[in-house]
């Protein structure tokens, strides 16, 4: 492949953050200087070497946009050096990502969130107050309005953000600054006045620790979240931290897997597989090597869980990803976390250099990968795609993951809480961990409460619990308030309505009531809230998510936000039929026709709240 | 050695077919049409335009027959009300977003599945912009483009290996893209006009076309074509010339042939004017 390189010349500073991440260039053939004259006549670094590294695509990308804020056609074009990648291919992944900025923006960036668990909490309130503080939110479609001149002074812009997973002390922000010393941070219980004094290069208060309302007694998966020093192996250790994986080389793969798949274990990211079964596929495969992939892209709006567990018990993951590798044969694995989760990606790196610092994990790798704002890269296709440095577009199945997964070879994904529940299965054995829960949902589960609950938060609750007492857990409603809805398993799941808070959260219960767990998500709403702008939100989240690859995601989700959005402006109603029946098929088709699990939910919430909270019927507003 | 046969059902009737084929195939050769939009037989398949869903009975949605392949068993509907729903839908949204006025057949098609696409009302978001013309040998209308991939294709891994193009921005907002948008001059580009071959809405045309087009002369009914050998390079390519009131209009090379897959360089492509016998102005 012969590459023409874009003419504009990366910047020092940009060839430096570059540098730093790949190591020096070793001739001119991969981006380096003209001095060495047998770089004329002798390829150096062969065409197939640097493609070998494309993986690196997207942590180039963020290495540039951490050292000078964006994405610059001279960076893009070292990178594209570096790597040997056509500059139009790169170009395709860097705008495929919402953080990574193709085009001049100030360095110091504040993301306010708008999704949905922020909205019910005042979200609303504080973007209308620094629009009028501050000026209009930043986008990439105003910026070419915006002269470079003003781009140059302004130091800080604010910009809407999907979900941060920061649900638990909504409403929120993430605020990214860089420079020499890069800085990003999450920070909760955000104000105007507090993105304001951001704005104007103020330092945010550390982040605090996460604590469990629960009574620790009744914790298993939380039962060091709060307690034990997340930075101290030792404390790890002492709380009786990698036992489990020495029992599990003791036991061997097939024991491991045997005892999983008794356990009945079911995947806690949202569509609830068997883990014994994916593990045993992926370990007869005779394909080599076999990977291992922990999805910690949690970019469901409502979704906190697997934050709360990598920032708060980092060594249980690594542990548990350790006993994962071993049972399939993996010696390598990614643990691809979502950008906007810095202190959860901090932790587990810590966490993992410690633990190989102590010869815990011989012979096994784990790389961390940071995702770069993008939902649809939680898909376990989209995840390999953008590991190995691509847009995150999913991949038609089958051939699975466990066949022909990242690098084409088979591979294990599971999601963070599924893996968390592996060391408790090996220690307590299979049989006490189903006697938890109910005949096919075996185990606790964690459960992200948020919206309007009194004491927002994850709790952890054996499968079975009604919706009633897990809001009660939370502290139940504002006092004077009533609920009016109640959003479970996410913006992919459904509406519920109060009148079904009997409902036992089991797989199996919520199937059977025509909703679903998903990822967690319990979001309550009240009536202070206007549900049918959250819908709307809702509709809005998927148009801005979908990759925009098949057909009926990319211009359904659009069309489905229209018809909301006609819906709002038609007072009378006159439409009104009309446009719920154009939904439907709308919805029908994204659900059969979609290439992935995105576009095939993304009606869920906005069906169920035409069908079951009959929030479009005739007379019904907000 | 030849490949095994499957035993399917398609709509009904038992159908043989060899091993490792896809639906598509399966159904091509039992003689059931099924409409395509992204799949091309020289590209390797995207499955992105989901036009070419099929039901499969057990299977929890509509399968992409151009890629998923026949296994011993399977029981195929191809004009089931899921799939006559989907097919609809996808030709609705698509001809609501897209101009598809030079999109061959679709006309047909989008009588056939009974689309009403301006249901989605007059303030519908579409794909609709500025022409892009910025050099001489071709036309680039995005508003014409369904993001079918294939122009992508044939411009990197599967045909031309140049790499000019690439989709960028993503959801609605996807599009075809060089690096940073520059100009196609200033890009990658060989202008072989192999995307121009592949691309079925039109939104890619070389400029002779465009300009008959717009001039209105442009008359396919009245095109002949003829097939002839390129006359530069050792290759050998074969040409088929369109022929319009005695003059070349557009040259290009047949899908089926074994040594272009419908492939040719600026050359062949685009390199007959000398024919032309009209004065130098």
């Amino acid at each position: 492949m012969d590459i023409r390189r874009i003419d504009a010349e990366a910047t020092v500073e940009e060839r430096d953050a570059i540098d730093a991440l790949l190591g020096p260039p070793r001739s001119a053939w991969d981006g380096g200087p003209r001095t060495n004259l047998r770089d004329a006549h002798v390829a150096m670094v062969g065409g197939h070497e640097s493609r070998a590294m494309r993986h690196m695509l997207l942590p180039a990308f963020h290495a540039l946009q951490r050292r000078v804020g964006w994405i610059s056609q001279g960076g893009l074009g070292y990178v594209c050096d570096r790597l040997n990648v056509p500059p139009a291919d790169a170009w395709g992944v860097a705008t495929f990502y919402a953080l990574l900025a193709t085009s001049p923006r100030p360095k110091r960036v504040v993301h306010v969130c708008d999704d949905i668990a922020c909205k019910c909490n005042g979200a609303d309130e504080l973007t209308a107050a620094l629009e009028e503080s501050v000026g209009p939110a930043y986008s990439h479609d105003s910026a070419p309005s915006a002269t470079s001149s003003d781009i140059e002074t302004r130091t800080s812009v604010w910009i809407r953000s999907p979900c941060l997973g920061m649900c638990d002390q909504a409403p929120a922000a993430y605020l990214t600054e860089a420079g020499e010393h890069p800085h990003e941070q999450s920070i909760g219980h955000i104000t105007a006045e507090g993105v304001r004094a951001l704005l104007e290069g103020a330092s945010p208060a550390a982040p605090s620790r996460t604590t469990v309302r629960q009574d620790p007694s009744s914790l298993r998966l939380l039962r060091r979240v709060g307690r034990v020093d997340p930075s101290s192996l030792d404390a790890y250790r002492a709380s009786g931290g990698f036992a489990a994986l020495e029992k599990a080389r003791a036991m061997g793969p097939e024991a491991i897997i045997a005892e999983v798949t008794a356990s009945r274990l079911m995947g806690r990211g949202g569509a609830a597989f068997p883990t014994g079964r994916k593990w045993d596929a992926v370990r007869t495969q005779p394909a080599t090597p076999h990977y291992l992939v922990c999805n910690a892209d949690e970019s469901e709006p409502g979704t906190f869980k697997d934050r709360v567990l990598m920032e708060e018990d980092p060594f249980a993951i690594v542990e548990a990803m350790a006993i994962a590798a071993l049972a399939t044969g993996c010696d390598k694995a990614f643990m691809y976390i979502r950008g906007e989760y810095p202190l959860a990606a901090e932790r587990m790196q810590h966490a993992i250099d410690a633990s190989r610092a102590q010869g815990l994990l011989p012979r096994f790798d784990i790389e961390i990968r940071r995702g770069a704002g993008a939902y649809i890269c939680g898909e376990e296709t989209a995840i390999f795609e953008s590991i190995e440095g691509g847009r995150g577009e999913p991949r038609n199945k089958p051939p699975f993951p466990v066949q022909v997964g990242l690098f084409g070879k088979p591979t294990v994904v599971n999601n963070v809480e599924t893996l968390a529940n592996v060391p408790l299965i090996l220690l307590d054995g299979a049989a006490a961990f189903a006697a938890v829960g109910s005949a096919q949902s075996t185990g606790t589960r964690l459960f992200c409460l948020s919206g309007n609950v009194q004491y927002p938060g994850v709790y952890e609750a054996p499968f079975g619990i009604t919706l009633r007492s897990l809001i009660e857990m939370a502290g139940g409603l504002n006092a004077g308030r009533t609920l009016r809805a109640v959003l479970l398993g996410g913006a992919a799941g459904t509406f519920v309505r109060p009148d079904e808070l009997d409902l036992r959260l089991t797989h199996e219960d919520t199937r059977a009531a025509g909703t679903t767990l998903g990822s967690g998500v319990v979001m309550a709403v009240d009536d202070t809230i206007d549900l049918r702008g959250l819908v709307t939100r809702i509709a809005a989240f998927f148009r801005d998510e979908s990759c925009g690859q098949c057909v009926p995601c990319r211009v359904g989700t659009i069309r489905q936000e229209e018809a909301l959005h006609r819906i709002a402006a038609d007072g009378a109603g006159n439409r009104r039929s009309t446009e719920l029946a154009l939904l439907d098929e709308v919805g029908a088709a994204m659900k059969d026709a979609s290439i992935c699990g995105l576009g095939q939910t993304a009606y869920s919430a906005i069906e169920s709240a035409i069908k079951r909270l009959h929030l479009y019927d005739a007379g019904a507003t907000r | 050695m030849s490949a095994r046969a499957v035993e399917l059902l398609i709509d009904g009737r038992t159908v043989t077919a060899p091993e490792g084929s896809t639906i598509l195939s399966a159904c091509t050769a039992a003689g059931v049409t099924i409409p395509t939009l992204c799949f091309l037989e020289t590209l390797k398949p995207v499955n992105v335009c989901r036009l070419c869903v099929v039901e499969l009975e057990g299977a929890r949605v509509l399968a992409p027959s151009c890629s998923r392949v026949v296994e011993p068993g399977m029981t195929v509907h191809t004009r089931s009300p899921r799939v006559m729903l989907a097919r609809k839908l996808v030709l609705e949204l698509l001809a609501s977003s897209v101009d598809l006025s030079t999109a061959p057949g679709m006309a047909d098609l989008l009588n056939e599945y009974g689309c009403q696409p301006e249901r989605f009302g007059p303030a519908a978001a579409t794909v609709g912009q500025p022409t892009k013309i910025d050099n001489d040998l071709y036309v680039r209308d995005y508003g014409k483009c369904i993001l079918c991939y294939k122009c992508v294709e044939a411009c990197g891994p599967d045909h031309q290996n140049t790499f000019a193009i690439a989709v960028a921005g993503r959801g609605f907002g996807a599009h075809i893209s060089t690096e940073f948008d520059v100009h196609l001059p200033d890009s990658a580009c060989v202008y072989c006009g192999n995307c121009i071959a592949v691309c079925p809405t039109g939104a890619l045309m070389a400029s002779r076309e465009y300009e008959l087009r717009k001039s209105g002369a442009w008359d396919e009914s009245q095109q002949t074509t003829t097939d002839t050998i390129c006359p530069y390079c050792g290759v050998g390519c074969t040409l088929t010339l369109h022929v319009q009131d005695g003059e070349i209009v557009k040259a290009t090379s047949p899908l089926d042939n074994t040594i272009t897959m419908g492939n040719l360089c600026i050359k062949g492509r685009f390199g007959w004017r000398f024919v032309e016998t009209r004065p130098r102005d």
